[in-house]
């Protein structure tokens, strides 16, 4: 067994957490780039412009991309032959996420008893931590500071088997275009087909943690997402929904094999400040 | 080139105002979000006083991240404005004449625009930390327990919104989206 103090967790994803909202990841940045030189909205390039020099704020002075500075949702890949001392892992994730958003200066968004009196839990906690137990003696974390008004658009849809691929293009392209500028275009789109109801919405949200530009590996999957992305930007809505070519930058799907009788969809949008970081220890 | 108006907006303003219109807007925005408004509204129904004279003013859906040292606010940009849209007539019709957010609105809100003469605006969403740079004085002026969702007055100088909707029913989100719509070359 290696033993990984839990001081090691706090420290890791105090500086994740921090790292991701002030500095949008490369990959992003590059793709609102090259969408900037092709948009040919006037008003869409503008838009894009200004998203990009507020990343450029951003990182040069090292404050928060967004005032929204997100759910701390968090992925954690455990190597089964590590052992946590001197505290325990969820413990330690939270205190992370508290020295981030107290130490950076990052919005506490988080609130109690969601349904009636909403009191400001004042950290930022509870993180919503998800964990893999994975071969090995490392351990990996992903930090994903997610935003209310994209995540607001999200959708499972119960499909069933004959609604098939076409079905899934229809009712992804209709969560599109419901959620219209809501979730601040150009969107990532994370996309779970299959498995069961809460399977596939991890599907979905894990999408978006993928480096924008890479595909599935699986062909059929890839010739998908290829389609799905000319599709919804065919759909005008542009950056922040002024019209315009560039409404998704990515369209990322991930497949599970599901029961005879289903065929579940569930659509997670991430808005154009899509942010994650990982480490591994 | 963006037009520039000084706050409070006059009628004069709002008649020259056409969807898609880009603004800078210098004086005065009361900033609400979820809370604040439900509690606005609800002391509007019991004849309270408000935190702020409504009339004629313009309201900023948002809720800013902490300031940094040295800094006169955090990130600042709007949030998605459909969620105002149940308590927003109540609150024209105390002479609310302007919002600024982000995302479509209900058609009662866009009729309510017509009938009151008002204006809605978005800033771009997800740019709080260039848009901060336009803000020039921030101060609690209610409800601060709410926090990041307490009222705030803040003075902007050429503070940067596009009109999304006008009182001509203009709708730059239906216009820009039917313009690019489907024609992909």
């Amino acid at each position: 067994m290696r033993e990984i103090d839990a001081k090691e967790v706090i420290k890791t994803t105090t500086r994740l957490f921090i790292d991701a909202n002030y500095n949008l990841t490369e990959d992003v940045l590059a793709a609102l780039k090259k969408a900037q030189g092709s948009e040919e909205s006037p008003a869409g390039k503008e838009v894009l412009a200004q998203i990009i020099k507020n990343a450029d704020i951003a990182a040069k002075e090292q404050v928060a991309l967004c005032q929204d500075c997100g759910t701390a949702v968090v992925f954690v890949e455990l190597g089964q032959e590590v052992h946590i001392v001197a505290g325990d892992l969820y413990t330690a994730i939270n205190e992370g996420v508290r020295q981030a958003y107290e130490n950076g200066y990052l919005r506490k968004s988080m609130v109690m008893q969601p349904f009636s009196d909403r009191v400001n839990t004042k950290d930022n906690t509870p993180a919503i931590i998800y964990t893999d137990v994975v071969p090995g003696n490392k351990l990996k974390i992903i930090v994903m500071p997610k935003g209310g008004g994209a995540e607001n658009m999200s959708r499972l849809i119960m499909l069933t088997p004959s609604a098939g691929r076409q079905g899934i293009i229809e009712n992804v392209l209709k969560a599109v275009d419901e959620a219209g500028s809501n979730p601040c275009p150009p969107i990532i789109i994370g996309i779970g087909i299959g498995g069961t109801a809460e399977k596939t919405m991890m599907l979905a949200k894990k999408a978006l943690l993928r480096k924008t530009g890479e595909h599935n590996a699986d062909k059929e999957v890839m010739e998908l997402e290829i389609e799905l992305l000319q599709k919804v930007n065919e759909l005008g809505i542009g950056p922040m929904g002024y019209g315009g070519r560039t409404t998704a930058l990515a369209v990322n799907i991930d497949v599970f094999p599901s029961h005879i009788a289903s065929m579940p969809l569930a659509v997670n949008i991430n808005c154009h400040s899509s942010r994650h970081k990982e480490a591994v220890i | 080139m963006p037009k520039i108006i000084n706050l409070p907006l006059t009628e004069q303003d709002i008649t020259g105002l056409r969807a898609g219109d880009n603004v800078l807007l210098n004086g005065v925005l009361y900033v609400a979000r979820d809370t604040a408004h439900e509690r606005i509204v609800e002391a509007l129904a019991k004849g309270e006083t408000l935190p702020f004279e409504i009339k004629g003013q313009m309201i900023y859906y948002m809720g800013p991240a902490p300031t940094k040292l040295g800094n006169i606010i955090g990130s600042a940009g709007p949030t998605s404005s459909y969620r105002m849209d149940i308590y927003t007539l109540p609150l024209m019709e105390a002479g609310l004449r302007g919002m600024i957010g982000k995302g479509q609105r209900t058609q009662t809100i866009l009729d309510a625009l017509k009938k009151y003469n008002a204006i809605y605006f978005a800033a771009i969403g997800g740019a709080g930390a260039l848009i901060s740079k336009s803000i020039r004085k921030v101060e609690i002026i209610a409800y601060e327990d709410l926090g990041t969702e307490a009222v705030r007055k803040l003075e902007v100088e050429n503070f940067p919104v596009t009109v999304i909707n006008d009182i001509y029913g203009g709708d730059l989100y239906r216009e820009g989206k039917a313009k690019y719509k489907n024609s992909t070359k």
